[in-house]
């Protein structure tokens, strides 16, 4: 009987654990808006303020919203969106149009509540701009165009959809609002001057300007369970180890050196998922263990996992190349150069490493040819031998020593070769 | 009427039939009864003679234009064939959106009487396909069945604005010109009683404005009057059959060209009357300058004591009656009875001249001429009334008195304009009374050569009412002036209106294309909120959107374009201008404005209509779009572009009679370009085209454009006018937000000073200035919830607009960039100070950049974390990089200085 009770127990213990993992899984990749932007007050309130006029008293207006990657202009526009539509005045009176680069002006014109038509695109452009024409500031419902990468529309050809949609922002027809959202701090220069005239020039800036502490903070936030969780008692352990997790010395450094690598949510956001993923029902605490792995797995370098896969012929001839880096300042080499260099030790140091034919040692300069660990200077002409082509190579000099460290018996005269300074 | 299409492509020739009727030595003219076309590969020649029914080559093959033949002359080199004619249209040339004022669906062969005063009847002789037949079909009457398809069907009238009855006297072709008219005046002025000199110079002023309205046309002044008199509306028509019959007299085939003049000095009259008298003055001395040195003569009446009697002659005598009225010059008694009566019928209109024009009655010189020469049978009202009865076969005889008599034509009475017209009249007369009575008693005694004479005097009540209806409705009209509802539709085109018949969009079926759906945008629920305080006022106004009253700084090239397309419209030949100026200078605006006021002196007949078409190079997505948007705004076809070439060009060179002067707006010229430039080269060849009538005004931002991008036949077909929009200096926008402020107060002066001296700095663009003001108001309101200020927009809030529009936004984004961001580029200024070269290569600021780490204390990156952090600030833009497959050898440059760079990192 006490066996069938500790297995519910576990049982129930292992669901409440899952649950809490879903919840925070969801919380970490789904990109829920949050309650309130963080930090983004000012910019909120501006955005609002502007779109609720072109809602309740039709004027058109344009804005762009520039921040760095991952710096919330989403975020903050469907916030603004959500607090807008919520508003009675607009509900009802407001279409949005949203568009991605991809997207073709066809399904522009199908969003606005039309039928969608198969005619071409000066038709539909056309259509559009009656269409546009027609509405007056008064009666017509305003008309939201929400452009993502706006700076890619400036690719279009002659800048079309851009002009014509703010020379609407900017003429007495249907009162429009043009809400670009870009990450590039020059956009304003991509535009022709035409298009740049009609623009309104407003630009909302999301530069995050997070201190540590908040970042800690926003940290826990993340990671903590709902009050409204189904468990109180798991919820309550959960959140007592978090805010424990947080103080830790080892962990605080972690969340910095991601801290100081960028600010944005999504770097942390996917540390925080690895680490909330390790989490099992053996053990239902998040722990300091599994945010270091998480973040051995985010920051180890690409080439090291390639490095280590290498062979020793593979690898002594890595060195021979670093070598001839550091004698020729980063001048590129060819095969014949880093046979040679091999060759002189094999028969200098050498002592476990035997000698090798040399078309086994092209076949595996070749091998890292394909690793691109090697790459050709001029990809395109090869008219040259492949023993004379000339190569870089593309590994820095720390990555080289760090493999080798870490390359799993490693052959100690071939790490001394490495480490010496000269060949 | 398929069949006419192969008539088109075979060649005809056109010869004479028979000798010269008549000889206009003046105009050196020689006037034909009829001309044989001879079609090659047929035996048999088809003859058309005046007063049958013609079919003219138009623009669309399977639809010749139709009309009915008046007169035909040729020149004195003999070579030119010119037809005067009445025109007819189908209910395709009618315009789409006024089609279904008919009520019903056309007959097939249906057309439809066209009277249009601004239409051009004279018509090119060579372009007349053969005869066909037409037949009158009254208005209550259905469609014949069984006919031949060749017939065709006339049942209404078409004025451009409605359709309506068609009186079948109407379809009676005047009679044609056998003699010349009489070719001097002189004697015959000298012949009338006391000319009256304001009224001459009137007449005067009328003729040369008319004149000058349609070039070239003066010497055929005439022919032109005739046909305009066909054209007019269905009293002018009568009227000219009444003075036909009137005078019985050896002179009665002149009577036909006798009546032109009349017609252009009624109508310049009236308006001139309408507006100002003072323009009398000014037309005095152009009259004294004219070449054409025509004469008008005023008659003074012997005063009557009625003053509406009085008031009324003026326009009377320039009404197309008043052929008729002279005939009766005879006897005083009776004009004066006519004068009477036309008092009654001008009366509704008599606001117009109240007060005006003193006891005067003028004639224009060919009117006097007839009075003097000829005709002195009284004609009444009744007798001309009577002579309304299809005409069928083109009589040009004389003795046409004799025709049969219709009475029972006086459908118009019963509508309602015309029992109010007439329920006044009624009125009048009460107060005319006996004098009435007298005239209709003198009228029966003269008229003793119309054989239904009794018939008509039992309805002679009737009758009166008719005419006073079709008179007054004549009236109308000139008031309206250029109110042609041709012109006005032609506005609304460009207007923009979409002309895509409103269909409703819930058509199950998904369309193919756009075509039947009205393109629109759903209607709020709710309606927008009006501004609420001075501030939200302000912004409205500020708002680059509203339309000011008047665009302020740009009076001066206003007016120059203002003149360059009024002289265009008004000779009614074709230009090009080109038009250029940095954004946001007002070209669009200013063109706009000019538009506008020239469509509304259009409206005011001071100028012939013209219509309006805008395209824009940027709205389209392809050069050659243009041709097919220019022609949808023109006639409301869809076509491809190259059909639609192929259409305008048709349309632009063919010597179309019904055409009036096209102005073209082309903004974003230098989208338009291709590599061939054919549709430049097009837009500005077509105005040089002798009947293109075409005004193109083409805007585009750089001052050289023609000379950098067109090719020499294309710069030059666009021509030197040229006209440069500067941009606005800082009081030009202090100007303007001012002007647009209009009087709220919602600025301190200072403010504007700074907004428009820094935006003139920079720019001009009065867009950024307006733009900025109204983020100041916005400002201003958000902080004046805080605290309360004066609530007027000051310097803080100005300077806070300018630094949010104008500041780089580089130095903001170093700041707020993450720690190993802000060290990479150290690391790249460390680089490039050691390379001595603005670029690096990501290894060599990688190196620098781990160095860095351990200065700093931090932990070195990864090569992955490095180039991550790199790709970060290359997305932003603080970094130039190439691709990132270059990996190690990626090569970077900075985008912003130096010095932005350690400053914005010195300052952290």
């Amino acid at each position: 009987v006490q066996d069938r009770c500790g297995c519910v127990l576990m049982m129930l213990c292992d669901g409440v654990c899952v649950q809490a993992q879903k919840l925070l899984r969801e919380r970490l990749c789904h990109q829920k808006l949050p309650d309130q932007p963080v930090g983004l007050d000012s910019q909120y309130k501006h955005l609002l303020e502007l779109l609720r006029r072109t809602a309740v008293h039709g004027e058109s207006n344009s804005v762009l919203i520039v921040g760095p990657r991952g710096s919330g202009k989403t975020m903050l526009l469907g916030c603004v969106l959500r607090e807008l539509m919520s508003l009675k005045e607009a509900q009802k009176n407001v279409l949005l149009v949203e568009l991605n680069e991809k997207l073709q002006l066809c399904n522009e014109t199908k969003s606005l509540g039309f039928l969608v038509f198969q005619g071409s695109f000066a038709e539909n452009l056309a259509f559009l701009l009656e269409a546009l024409k027609k509405g007056d500031k008064s009666s017509s419902r305003p008309v939201l165009f929400v452009l993502d990468e706006f700076d890619l529309f400036a690719h279009h050809k002659n800048q079309t959809l851009l002009y014509n949609l703010l020379d609407v922002s900017q003429s007495a027809q249907t009162p429009v609002a043009v809400l670009g959202l870009t990450c590039r701090l020059d956009v304003l220069e991509l535009l022709e001057k035409r298009v740049k005239s009609r623009f309104s020039h407003r630009q909302i800036h999301l530069f995050s300007s997070l201190s540590f502490a908040q970042y800690l903070d926003v940290v826990r936030a993340q990671l903590s369970l709902p009050p409204d969780f189904p468990d109180p008692k798991f919820s309550d352990e959960w959140n007592h180890s978090v805010t424990k997790l947080c103080e830790d010395k080892t962990v605080e450094e972690i969340l910095r050196r991601n801290f100081n690598g960028s600010k944005d949510f999504r770097s942390l956001h996917s540390l925080l998922f690895l680490a909330v993923s390790r989490v099992s029902v053996s053990h239902s605490t998040l722990r300091e263990a599994d945010l270091i792995e998480a973040w051995r797995l985010i920051s180890v370098d690409s080439k090291a996992n390639v490095l280590h896969g290498l062979s020793i012929l593979e690898l002594c001839l890595i060195i021979a190349m670093k070598h001839l880096n550091d004698t020729y300042d980063g001048e590129p080499f060819n095969f014949q150069m880093v046979h040679n260099e091999f060759k002189k030790f094999i028969q200098r140091k050498s002592h476990s490493i035997h000698k090798f034919e040399k078309p086994v040692v092209m076949k595996a300069f070749e091998h890292l040819l394909q690793l691109e660990l090697v790459r050709p200077v001029d990809s395109g002409v090869c008219k040259v031998q492949r023993e004379y082509q000339l190569m870089r190579l593309m590994l820095e000099h720390g990555q080289v020593m760090e493999a080798l460290q870490r390359y799993p018996q490693c052959p100690t005269d071939v790490k001394q070769w490495a480490l010496s300074a000269f060949g | 009427m398929s069949r006419y299409i192969t008539r088109l492509r075979m060649r005809r020739t056109y010869k004479w039939n028979g000798r010269p009727v008549g000889e206009d030595r003046k105009l050196k003219r020689k006037y034909y009864e009829s001309m044989s076309i001879s079609v090659e590969g047929k035996t048999e020649d088809a003859t058309v003679s005046s007063g049958q029914y013609i079919l003219i080559e138009g623009d669309d093959d399977d639809n010749p234009f139709v009309a009915q033949l008046h007169k035909l002359y040729t020149d004195d080199s003999g070579k030119k064939k010119t037809a005067v004619v009445q025109w007819f249209v189908r209910m395709c040339e009618v315009p789409q959106n006024k089609r279904k004022l008919l009520g019903r669906d056309p007959h097939p062969q249906e057309i439809f009487f066209y009277q249009d005063r601004s239409c051009d009847n004279e018509v090119d002789g060579e372009t007349i396909l053969g005869a066909v037949q037409i037949e009158y079909v009254p208005a209550e009457n259905s469609f014949p069945e069984g006919k031949s398809k060749d017939i065709l069907f006339v049942k209404l009238l078409w004025d451009t604005k409605s359709f309506k009855a068609l009186d079948p006297e109407l379809m009676q072709p005047p009679q044609s010109p056998k003699s010349p008219p009489p070719s001097s005046r002189g004697p015959q002025t000298r012949a009338l009683p006391t000319p009256d000199l304001s009224v001459m110079k009137r007449a005067m002023s009328g003729t040369l404005t008319r004149g000058s309205m349609s070039t070239g046309k003066m010497n055929s002044s005439e022919a032109e009057s005739l046909h305009s008199a066909s054209k007019l509306s269905a009293a002018k028509a009568l009227s000219a059959k009444r003075r036909s019959r009137a005078s019985s007299g050896p002179h009665v085939r002149k009577k036909l060209d006798l009546c032109s003049p009349t017609k252009n000095v009624s109508r310049d009259d009236v308006l001139g009357e309408i507006l100002d008298e003072h323009t009398e003055k000014t037309l005095t001395s152009k009259l004294n300058t004219s070449p054409t040195g025509r004469i008008s003569i005023s008659i003074r009446l012997t005063p009557l004591n009625l003053n509406e009697e009085e008031r009324v002659f003026p326009l009377s005598s320039h009404s197309p009656d008043k052929p008729k009225l002279t005939a009766h010059d005879k006897d005083d008694a009776t004009s004066v009875f006519l004068g009477v009566q036309s008092i009654g019928d001008d009366d509704p209109d008599s606001l117009i001249n109240t007060s005006r024009t003193p006891r005067k009655r003028e004639a224009t010189p060919r009117r006097a001429g007839l009075r003097g020469l000829k005709a002195r049978t009284p004609s009444r009202r009744k007798d001309s009334a009577a002579l309304r009865e299809p005409a069928l076969a083109a009589l040009a005889e004389e003795e046409h008195e004799d025709s049969p008599i219709q009475t029972a034509a006086t459908p118009r009475s019963k509508r309602k304009s015309a029992q109010l017209v007439s329920s006044r009249i009624r009125k009048q007369l009460n107060v005319l009374g006996n004098k009435v009575d007298r005239l209709s008693d003198g009228d029966d005694d003269d008229d003793c050569f119309i054989p239904t004479k009794t018939d008509l005097q039992s309805s002679s009540d009737e009758e009166e009412e008719a005419k006073i209806d079709s008179e007054d409705e004549l009236i109308v009209k000139k008031r309206r002036g250029s109110r042609t509802p041709r012109s006005t539709e032609k506005t609304r085109v460009t207007a923009r209106t979409p002309r895509k018949t409103p269909i409703k969009k819930t058509a199950p079926a998904t369309p193919r294309t756009p075509r039947h759906a009205t393109p629109s945008i759903p209607s709020r629920s709710a309606p927008a909120r009006k501004p609420g305080n001075v501030l939200e006022e302000a912004r409205a106004r500020l708002h680059v959107s509203s339309v000011p009253e008047s665009l302020p700084c740009r009076e001066q090239e206003f007016q120059d374009i203002y003149n360059f397309v009024e002289s265009k419209v008004i000779d009614g030949t074709g230009g090009c201008m080109y038009i250029s100026g940095v954004p946001g200078t007002g070209k669009t605006a200013t063109v706009h404005e000019v538009v506008r006021s020239l469509q509304q002196s259009a409206e005011q007949d001071e100028i012939p209509h013209f219509h309006f078409i805008e395209i824009n190079g940027m709205k389209m997505t392809d050069p050659h779009q243009a041709y097919v948007q220019i022609l949808q705004k023109l006639t409301d076809q869809k076509a491809t572009p190259d059909h639609a070439a192929a259409l305008l060009e048709k349309r632009f060179s063919a010597p179309a009679p019904k055409k009036e002067t096209t102005v073209l707006l082309v903004d974003e010229l230098d989208l338009l370009w291709t590599r061939k430039q054919n549709v430049m080269y097009n837009l500005f060849d077509w105005p040089t085209r002798r009947n293109a009538r075409l005004v193109v005004l083409t805007i585009a931002n750089t001052m050289d454009l023609p000379e950098r991008i067109m090719i020499n036949r294309v710069a030059s077909r666009l021509g030197l006018t040229r006209m440069s929009f500067q941009p606005y200096t800082f009081k030009q926008l202090q100007q303007i937000i001012t002007s647009r402020l209009n009087r709220v107060k919602a600025f301190e002066e200072d403010a504007l000073q700074l907004v428009s001296r820094k935006v003139a700095a920079l720019s001009g663009d009065a867009r950024r200035c307006l733009d900025i003001c109204r983020r100041a108001t916005e400002i201003c309101e958000h902080s004046g919830s805080q605290k309360n200020g004066s609530g007027l927009v000051g310097m803080s809030h100005v300077m806070e607009a300018l630094d949010e529009m104008f500041s780089s936004s580089y130095i903001a984004a170093i700041r707020c960039a993450s720690v190993q961001e802000q060290l990479f580029l150290r690391a790249v200024i460390a680089e490039f100070r050691r390379l001595g070269l603005e670029e690096a290569t990501f290894q060599q600021v990688f190196v620098q950049h781990q160095a860095l780490c351990r200065v700093e204390g931090l932990q070195p990156v990864s090569v992955s974390e490095g180039l991550a952090v790199c790709q970060r600030l290359g997305s932003c833009r603080l970094l130039l990089l190439e691709g990132s497959r270059l990996d190690l050898f990626l090569r970077i440059r900075l985008n912003v200085s130096q010095d932005d760079v350690l400053y914005a990192l010195k300052a952290d």
